[in-house]
């Protein structure tokens, strides 16, 4: 139960109308992209501006209350659940485009302007390159919190590498500026630090992003391969052949199966596997390499190739890819999306491995990735509705990650650790880097009221810095113990 | 009577770093990180130290993962030696500082100081391409971030933290970089002309237009200055007669350079000054003619990264008054852009604060606290006296 005198110190800040406390209306607000978890704030306010995100974040610090923020709620590892009996910070009116410096290519927004209205903002000339398949709707508070990635990330960066400013709110409520439109400020580089912290560090009101111009000249490709390995052996000579391209992303024949019967982009069904290869860059350039990707597609036994003629089928192409995950409903009632990250050269093994996995569990596996970046999106399909085959499917997916992990890659290239990957920090962490996590934590938020809970496999405490030890309320209570 | 200097220690293996850390805070013994040696004045003076603590002997290329184009490398290894290693499988870190005294910049030191070159305008600062990160703490320690994958979301991003941390966290003993292919052929456009105005204006055109040059640099020194662009990849020769159209459009008079290495060279050395004094303004692009304009004014040449917004200026050499006020000029001139000096003689950097102010002091010193509690790595050299 939340207190009462919280919740009328919330409505005083926010309005009554902005202070959602009610069993149904909290139900929106139970899980994010990630549907299975689910847990109800104590209380959901919406402020109005960033100087109510700075009272509401005191008043949580006041009355030692959890609390989350939330931008639109697309984030696939549970990163924004509430905490039970906490407050959910919901940012979804600060929405605002503070500021659009095209001459300085940088961008001001409040928190929950939608990825996709960056670039459109800035365009045709510009574009904002971190691209979620989700951009329509996530928004550029929810992509900083997780380093959000995308399709152009081989080239572009990441979302750490766009951000050059913010104005954040610490959990005691204090208000703190970091960087600006200008590169290199003295001091810690507590941006690079922030973007990606999922929430954890504090809550970010005001970003400033760096848009940069957009290129002379986009070739988009497309391979047909009998196999996956195939595909991944052209991607493998593509990068070799010194070749830098904007996306390189794989779809499997499960996938292009699922996406085909929504946004029929004219891939072909009988395929084991589509390798989209995007060039850019100047005319010349991109005329240039075309015809070395052609060569290495020839040379990896391609069934057929497509060349986007147009803007519009280039559009077309990438429909289908974005819309892999959402269209996998046509193939299967429920799927668990993973997002680990392997070396790319160690492709066809882990996929081998993969592959072993799904016969052994009886589970369809299907694959996407941005092959570029080694970043897979294995898709595990399975029926909810069948008693334990939930479990079994976050069984299977999880030793799909293992496998990543002992291969040399990554729990997680995009979606964050948030509640749902935080059991495998340990397969990638060992307890000395943890204590290292830790000590930032402790710096930024020592009574641990930000998006509690997520990130770090297992609560630990902060201890004082300087002064004497004094037992923190969640050790008094006995509900943790110091490590 | 000269005091004895701080004892060197030249730890070769992350266990031999983790003991002299911890036996070092164990003794309250102040700890200097040193790596080439080449930027070892930048930052305020530090107070008595006990220990040198030198990476010259954790200098090995671990692994060099050409297929992934990432390498695990020891903080020690010489960016040169680096490069060297990775031209032959065509490769390159994209990060070319000023390597200083005999080439004798190390990885570790230039991800430490954040310190760039010419090649920041495509590719980014340390901190874009930094994948992974072990650092020995002032306990001792031993704590890994990121991985070894061009991508990876797990965990906080410490390599970040400690990129241009200057040593006052800890000791860097390894990175793991993300490499990129060496363009296979290189063109420059160098535009010359005596208006700051029209060199701000061409570099504007050619950072906005679409033909994306892999370096944007200006020069400027005695009323005469360079917007150079390089271009590189399989065909650089049309983009760069593009950009030399929109130069001669602001006014400039231009040349194509081919064989522009040398060129490029000297633009990276323009950024130090053995006896001179740096001064690096983070500006912004559309403020570079009055940059300049602040620069001559004091008497200052200046190379930029034009598209970045980047300068860094060299006063004339003088007597310390001089290069003071000439300093205090400039910053009075470019507020509220951050000043912060790099190279300067000894008897300026105990005058003023090189770092110039800065935001969020009180929440660093939070974070200094929490890595190095007894304050033993780099005392006093950063920002707010960290």
């Amino acid at each position: 139960m939340i207190d009462a005198g919280l919740i009328e110190r919330l409505q005083t800040i926010s309005g009554h109308e902005h202070v959602l406390t009610d069993e149904h209306e909290l139900r929106t607000y139970e899980s994010d992209g990630l549907r299975h978890y689910r847990s109800p704030p104590g209380v959901a306010v919406l402020p109005g501006s960033a100087e109510e995100v700075r009272e509401i974040v005191r008043a949580c610090h006041d009355a030692k209350v959890p609390w989350v923020a939330r931008g639109a709620g697309t984030g696939l590892s549970g990163g924004a659940i509430p905490v039970e009996d906490g407050v959910l910070v919901v940012l979804t009116r600060l929405k605002r485009i503070l500021e659009v410096d095209l001459d300085n290519q940088r961008v001001v927004v409040e928190p929950c302007v939608t990825n996709a209205a960056i670039s459109k903002a800035v365009g045709p000339t510009h574009f904002y390159p971190p691209d979620p398949s989700s951009q329509v709707v996530s928004t550029i508070g929810g992509n900083v919190a997780e380093n959000a990635g995308g399709l152009h990330c081989f080239k572009y960066g990441f979302t750490t590498n766009y951000v050059t400013g913010l104005e954040i709110v610490l959990s005691d409520g204090e208000v703190v500026t970091l960087g600006g439109k200008e590169l290199d400020h003295p001091g810690f580089d507590l941006v690079g630090v922030f973007v990606g912290s999922e929430g954890t560090l504090g809550v970010a009101t005001k970003i400033t992003l760096r848009v940069i111009p957009q290129a002379e000249a986009h070739k988009t490709i497309v391979g047909y391969f009998d196999s996956i390995e195939r595909a991944g052996q052209a991607v493998t000579d593509v990068v070799g052949a010194g070749i830098v391209p904007s996306a390189i992303e794989i779809m499997d024949k499960l996938t292009i199966r699922a996406t085909e019967s929504w946004t029929h982009a004219g891939y072909p069904l009988d395929v084991g596997a589509a390798l989209i290869v995007e060039l850019d860059g100047s005319e010349a350039e991109c005329e240039a390499r075309l015809g070395d990707v052609m060569a290495i597609y020839e040379r990896n036994g391609t069934t057929g190739t497509r060349v986007a003629r147009d803007e519009d089928e280039r559009a077309l192409i990438w429909k289908a890819r974005k819309a892999a995950f959402a269209a996998m409903g046509y193939l299967s009632p429920y799927y668990y999306v993973q997002d680990s990250v392997i070396p790319r050269t160690r492709l066809a093994e882990v996929l081998e491995q993969v592959d072993d996995l799904s016969k052994e569990y009886g589970f369809k596996v299907a694959n996407v990735f941005h092959a570029g970046d080694g970043n897979l999106h294995p898709l595990v399909c399975f029926d909810a509705r069948n008693p334990g085959e939930l479990e079994r499917a976050e069984e299977l997916a999880g030793r799909i990650v293992v496998a990543c992990v002992e291969a040399g890659g990554s729990i997680t290239g995009e979606h964050g650790v948030g509640l749902d990957k935080k059991h495998l920090m340990t397969e990638m962490f060992s307890e000395q880097d943890l204590s290292a996590f830790q000590r930032l934590r402790c710096a930024f938020d020592p009574d641990q009221l930000a998006n509690p809970g997520k990130v770090m496999p297992a609560p630990r405490l902060c201890g004082e810095v300087p002064g004497p030890y004094r037992k923190h309320p969640l050790e008094q209570a006995g509900l943790v113990e110091r490590f | 009577m000269s005091t004895p200097g701080p004892r060197r220690e030249t730890p070769s293996s992350f266990e031999e770093a983790s003991e002299t850390m911890r036996s070092a805070t164990a003794g309250r013994q102040s700890v200097r990180i040193r790596g080439g040696g080449t930027k070892l004045s930048w930052g305020r003076p530090s107070g008595p130290l006990g220990i040198e603590l030198c990476t010259e002997q954790l200098d090995q290329i671990v692994e060099h993962n050409e297929g992934d184009l990432t390498a695990v490398l020891q903080a020690g290894l010489p960016l040169a030696r680096l490069q060297e290693a990775l031209a032959e499988a065509d490769q390159m870190v994209a990060l070319d500082p000023p390597l200083g005294d005999g080439d004798g910049a190390t990885i570790g030191g230039v991800v430490a100081t954040g310190d760039t070159g010419p090649l920041r305008h495509r590719y980014g600062a340390p901190r874009d391409l930094i994948l992974g990160i072990t650092v020995v703490l002032s306990d001792g320690t031993i704590a890994r971030a990121g991985g070894k994958v061009i991508k990876n979301v797990a965990g906080y991003d410490l390599a970040k933290l400690f990129s241009g941390s200057f040593g006052t966290l800890g000791l860097i003993v390894g990175v793991v970089m993300r490499l990129h292919p060496r363009p296979s052929e290189t063109m420059t456009v160098v535009g010359a002309s005596n208006h700051p105005h029209a060199l701000g204006q061409a570099a504007s055109a050619v950072a906005h237009s679409p033909f994306g040059p892999t370096c944007l640099d200006l020069w400027w020194a005695e009323g005469q200055g360079d917007v150079l662009a390089r271009f590189g990849g399989a065909a650089p020769e049309a983009a760069a007669k593009e950009v030399a159209k929109l130069m001669e459009a602001a006014g400039l008079e231009t040349r194509l350079v081919a064989d522009d290495g040398a060129l490029w060279a000297r633009q990276r050395a323009r950024q130090r000054s053995p006896d001179g004094a740096v001064v690096r303004v983070s500006g912004l692009a559309t403020e570079l003619a009055s940059v300049v304009r602040s620069a001559a004014e004091v008497g200052a040449s200046l190379v930029g990264r034009a598209g970045l917004g980047l300068a860094w200026l060299t006063l004339a050499e003088g007597d310390s008054s001089e290069v003071v006020s000439g300093i205090e000029e400039l910053r009075r001139r470019l507020h509220p852009f951050p000043c912060v000096v790099l190279d300067v003689p000894q008897a300026v950097r105990e005058t003023l604060d090189v770092w110039g102010g800065a935001q969020a002091v009180s929440l660093m010193r939070r974070v200094k606290a929490r890595f190095d509690p007894h304050g033993v790595c780099n005392p006093g050299i950063f920002v707010g006296g960290i």
